[in-house]
């Protein structure tokens, strides 16, 4: 497994041989395929930018698009920009955490969520928005937010007793 | 071209971020393959553009030649226009705009005053071409500053005549683009760099994007003119990755380009070569900052270093580079067609042009907007905006994005210009205009922007650092009630400190939101300091949610709807909130029905409701 993995990393990387612009492409292919950063990608990264496994990991938790750990089937983004803010942005959050029973910055235990925050999609004449996988969702009320993440049966059952 | 002329009518439907989220691709499916199926394709042609600027209203529709103007269309009313409308010839009334104001129908284009009142020079294309097709680009004139910029002109006479026209950086500093250009030409070092800045990291601002998505050619046109100026063929365009969208744009449209010979080697058969690599930003604000930006390029941290040596003696991996913006480069190819007298003759005295701002927040028209420098705030918020949504009043609006600076009702005649914005406490900035009402507290906006520019600080200076989190600390604790008489005072001397201490842009404006909003607002924030009130309504700690026992009618909506059980009652039973378990999360307000609105909140203010839930109609003494 260890190896297969290298192996596709090494085929995502090949492109980037010789190039100029390196380091942030390389991070950004490795995690479009895989969806966060395993271990095994600083090293790679490294070898073919001639850098150290140390110096890529700093690069790549400098921004805050690199994630070291595994992401859920639903990447949702919800935005806290200015716009989103005035217009109960954080509301839009707190009902989503209770939707999904988790907090922004984490990954449900069965892998179906990530949840963060973003500081603007750039929808803003939408406010509130969000973003689950490649779709953006506008002009958010509660409301929308229990149609967009039903209740499991499992917490129906919960909220109920 | 012939094909056109066989057409009578054309429908543009507007398939940027905005209206995709509210489905605008459905809608030029359903066209296509509804006019296939009433056998229209002779007389109607369809085609998609960027942003129309006017996102709110979206998902926009709009059918010419005539220039009726759709909005918020939905799939379904796809038959209807192409029946009423192109069959029949009678226009939708009911997807027509409506002024808010005095709920007129505006049936054309033209004579909606959202885009009445602008002057659109940057946006001169966004929502008429199709920014997937360089022939649409073409058709309006497109390229030919760059021919004329290569075979009639001199690089000094173009950057001569960037300089007379008086462009300054659309970015937010308003640096000279003429000037920077000839530091860039007459650095001797090889290999030069032109460099986009796209990297749009405001939140509440997408003015890049929008230019991005709808009319990417007009960007690329003038980093290619910059080229030539500055004498390179290197140029990279720094994309926010939030802006998947913009991206691939981008990426037709250079493709496209270089198969023109428009870009890429030898451009129209002359010696002049050069190529655009796109680099997507992998989301930190502080990349917005040039110095930033060209090391995250390099493949380094984004941390800014200290100037000089200014980026057009040392950039891009230490070469010469002229970085500019993307409205910059926009607007470049409108100065070397029409000349730097007609531009100059745009603007104020020390602001020549137009300006771009993103139009977001509690305003009725949300939207891009352009308007000529020296427009005052008044015309943008109320003339073009339409004033503040739902009739509530205004009270403020943010320009600078995070770390500009709140403008008050009083400053509203002022007229909009890099100068006087910087005068006010605010700032130019790239764009951003956020608009609050009375339901907006300043103070818990100010801690907003303020925690914004604290998780986006790289961490280079001490100040920014750690004076920023100092900030939010003494903002927690008086937005929870606790502040003490001397806080504010703490606070300017603080803001202050890290302005002066601190390299970057983002550190030396950081404490803007604070320091302006504590100048123009200072009564709001005693309310919170000495009263422990919070006047707008927003400050949880200050506020209570109560249950009116005279207007409860014992439904139990809000009792189920709670999320922490803090709503006790019964059948007929008038409900009581436990003000201990409450969150405050507003949830019972909202879904208490609208003809009990038996839900009250309140700051500072205690409100009798009985212990217990007790028969509705018993009285609550």
């Amino acid at each position: 497994m260890a190896t297969d993995l290298r192996e596709q990393m090494r085929e995502i990387l090949a492109p980037f041989q010789g190039r100029q612009v390196v380091l942030i492409p390389a991070l950004q292919a490795v995690q479009e395929k895989f969806g966060y950063l395993p271990e095994a990608a600083m090293e790679e990264i490294g070898r073919l930018a001639g850098l150290s496994a140390n110096v890529v990991y700093g690069v790549a938790s400098f921004y805050a698009q690199f994630r070291m750990t595994p992401i859920g089937k639903k990447h949702v983004a919800v935005c806290q920009g200015t716009a989103c803010h005035v217009r109960g942005g954080a509301r839009i959050l707190e009902a989503i955490e209770r939707a999904i029973g988790i907090k922004a910055g984490e990954t449900s235990p069965d892998l179906q969520y990530s949840l963060e925050t973003v500081a603007c999609i750039g929808a803003c004449a939408l406010a509130p928005t969000l973003r689950i996988n490649e779709d953006t969702h506008g002009k958010l009320t509660t409301n929308e937010v229990e149609q967009l993440f039903p209740k499991t049966a499992k917490q129906e059952e919960i909220s109920n007793s | 071209m012939e094909t056109r002329l066989n057409n009578e009518y054309k429908i543009l439907v507007c398939q940027s971020t905005g209206c995709e989220s509210s489905k605008s691709d459905k809608i030029t499916q359903a066209l296509e393959t509804q006019i296939k199926q009433l056998e229209l394709s002779k007389n109607v042609q369809v085609k998609f553009t960027g942003c129309h600027g006017f996102c709110q209203q979206g998902p926009i529709v709009i059918v010419e030649p005539e220039g009726v103007f759709y909005t918020q269309v939905k799939e379904e009313d796809v038959p209807e226009i192409l029946k009423s409308h192109i069959v029949d010839g009678k226009y939708v009334e009911r997807l027509f705009y409506h002024n808010p104001v005095t709920g007129e129908a505006i049936s054309l284009y033209k004579d909606v005053p959202f885009y009445s009142r602008q002057q659109r020079l940057i946006l001169r294309n966004c929502g008429h071409i199709n920014p997937e097709k360089i022939d649409d680009y073409l058709a309006t004139g497109g390229y030919a500053a760059l021919k004329k910029a290569i075979f009639e002109m001199q690089p000094t006479q173009i950057i001569e005549e960037i300089s007379r026209s008086g462009l300054r950086g659309r970015g937010g500093a308003g640096f000279p683009t003429g000037k920077k250009w000839e530091e860039a030409y007459k650095a001797k070092e090889q290999p030069k760099y032109v460099v986009c800045n796209g990297d749009e990291g405001d939140p509440g601002a997408f003015m890049d994007r929008s230019v991005l998505e709808a009319d990417p050619h007009s960007v690329l046109e003038g980093m290619a003119i910059a080229g030539y100026a500055i004498g390179t063929p290197n140029g990279y365009i720094y994309v926010r990755a939030e802006y998947p969208l913009a991206v691939k744009r981008l990426r037709m449209a250079i493709a496209q380009a270089k198969e023109r010979k428009l870009l890429g080697s030898d451009i129209m058969g002359s010696a002049f070569s050069f190529d655009v690599e796109i680099m997507q930003g992998a989301g930190a604000f502080v990349c917005g900052e040039g110095s930033a930006l060209m090391y995250s390029i390099e493949g380094k941290r984004g941390m800014p270093r200290v100037r000089p040596p200014r980026s057009v003696a040392s950039g891009l991996w230490g070469k010469p580079t002229s970085l500019n913006n993307v409205k910059t480069y926009a607007s470049v190819p409108l100065i070397i067609n029409r000349g730097a007298d007609w531009y100059r003759s745009i603007g104020t005295e020390g602001s020549k042009g137009t300006a771009v701002f993103a139009l977001t927040g509690k305003i009725a028209n949300s939207g891009l907007i352009e308007i000529p420098m020296g427009a005052t705030l008044r015309e943008v918020v109320f003339d073009i905006g339409g004033g503040v949504q739902e009739s509530k009043n205004f009270k403020a609006v943010q320009t600078g994005g995070p770390s500009g600076g709140c403008l008050p009702e009083s400053l509203l005649d002022l007229p909009i210009d890099f100068e006087s914005l910087t005068q006010a406490g605010s700032m130019m900035g790239s764009g951003g205009m956020v608009v609050m009402d009375t339901d907006t507290c300043m103070v818990d906006l100010a801690q907003f922007f303020l925690k914004f520019c604290s998780n986006e600080s790289c961490g280079k200076c001490v100040p920014c650092r750690e004076g920023l989190p100092l900030m939010i600390d003494i903002m927690k604790k008086i937005t929870q009630g606790e502040g003490e008489p001397d806080d504010i005072n703490r606070l300017i001397n603080l803001g202050e400190t890290i302005k002066s201490g601190s390299l970057c842009g983002l550190g030396t404006t950081a404490p803007n939101p604070v320091l302006s909003s504590i100048r123009y607002f200072e009564d709001e924030w005693k309310a919170h300091v000495i009263d422990k009130i919070c006047p707008a309504l927003v400050c949880r700690a200050l506020i209570n949610f109560y249950i009116l026992p005279d207007k409860c009618a014992g439904c139990g909506i809000c009792l189920r709807a709670c999320p922490v059980e803090a709503i006790s009652g019964g059948k007929r039973m008038i409900h009581v909130i436990d003000q201990e378990k409450c969150i405050k999360c507003a949830t019972c307000l909202e879904k208490c029905p609208t003809r009990f609105n038996a839900i009250v909140k309140v700051t500072g203010e205690h409100i009798t409701v009985p212990k217990e839930p007790v028969p509705v109609g018993t009285e609550a003494k």
